[in-house]
């Protein structure tokens, strides 16, 4: 079935050469809608952070990415889905600074920060699927629990 | 359409500059290109014959710092000060450096300058552009 309109894509990360493809994808979609530079680094940035989970903690997978419409907004929605080990404690995962490698613990909790919308799947032995969500400026979101 | 080799940059450069060596990053920098990047300028620093006066990190080419690389430019900083040696982050991005604040990544302890010319004059090197000699005869 051919559908007339693109509507998502599906890329790869199982080395840090396609962490790099899927950097370099995501940026050009969001420059394409009308993202701002500020607004495309945050972005890629939190793209580049989750693909690597996806890659170190995940052992790989890929992601999705689907233009979104709504109203008189645009944006992006990003799924980051591993059939890896998945994540035991999920608050636990989330806080700043907490790592069970030797990263820095900012991925998940910073990646949040710079989006507007982010969610977790994720299910011990089954894997785990991180969706973010961001729209082109527009209205400022609030920030979830700013300090 | 190119394919994902398409943006694989080759070995980063490292350029000696009198006595400080100046590392330009370009584009997008892949994880295990930052890791031997890491290697490389730790291993220069202790096989130097002459002492290596600094380390300049140029990243006004590079387009997002993630806490990958992040944390490598902290530890290339750290294992350079253990050999006695600074090292100056020139040239990020506002873009970068707002990124990086949100993400929770501030890298104290890391010196920065806006340029690469100003990287250099803060390691109390002369500027590449000016002479570097000014003889003063007959004084
Ligand atoms: N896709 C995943 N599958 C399984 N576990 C994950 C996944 N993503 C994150 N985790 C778990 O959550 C923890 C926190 O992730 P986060 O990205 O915040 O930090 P990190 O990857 O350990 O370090 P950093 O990203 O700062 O280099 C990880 O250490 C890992 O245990
Ligand atoms: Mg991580």
């Amino acid at each position: 079935m051919h559908a007339p309109f693109v509507s998502a894509t599906r890329l790869s990360i199982g080395s840090d050469a396609d962490l790099a493809w899927v950097r370099q994808q995501v940026r050009q979609a969001a420059a394409a809608l009308g993202f701002g530079l500020v607004q495309q680094t945050k972005l890629v940035t939190a793209v580049s952070e989750l693909a690597r989970n996806t890659l170190v903690h995940g052992g790989g997978g890929h992601m999705e990415m689907t233009p979104l419409a709504e109203g008189n907004r645009v944006g992006l929605r990003l799924s980051f889905v591993d059939r890896g080990p998945g994540i035991r404690d999920l608050e636990l995962a989330m806080t700043d600074g907490y790592t069970t490698g030797g990263g820095l613990g900012k991925g998940l909790s910073g990646s949040k920060r710079l989006v507007a919308e982010f969610a977790i799947d994720s299910r011990p032995g089954e894997g785990t699927t991180v969706t973010i969500a961001d729209w082109v400026s527009g209205v400022p979101s609030p920030r979830a629990g700013a300090s | 359409m190119t394919g994902p080799f398409a943006t694989q940059p080759g070995p980063v450069p490292v350029l000696v500059l009198g006595d400080v060596l100046l590392v330009t990053l370009q584009g997008d920098l892949h994880d295990t290109a930052a890791e031997r990047l890491q290697q490389d300028i730790t291993q220069r620093i202790a096989s130097s014959p002459a002492p290596v006066g600094g380390v300049v990190i140029d990243i006004s080419g590079v387009e997002i710092v993630d806490s990958f690389l992040g944390r490598i430019l902290a530890e290339i900083a750290a294992s350079a000060r253990l050999l006695a040696t600074r090292t100056v982050l020139a040239g990020m991005r506002p873009s970068v450096a707002i990124t990086l604040v949100e993400l929770g990544l501030t890298m104290p302890g890391l010196d920065t300058a806006l340029d690469v010319e100003r990287a250099l004059s803060l390691l109390g090197h002369p500027s590449p552009a000016a002479p570097t000699t000014h003889p003063e005869e007959g004084a």
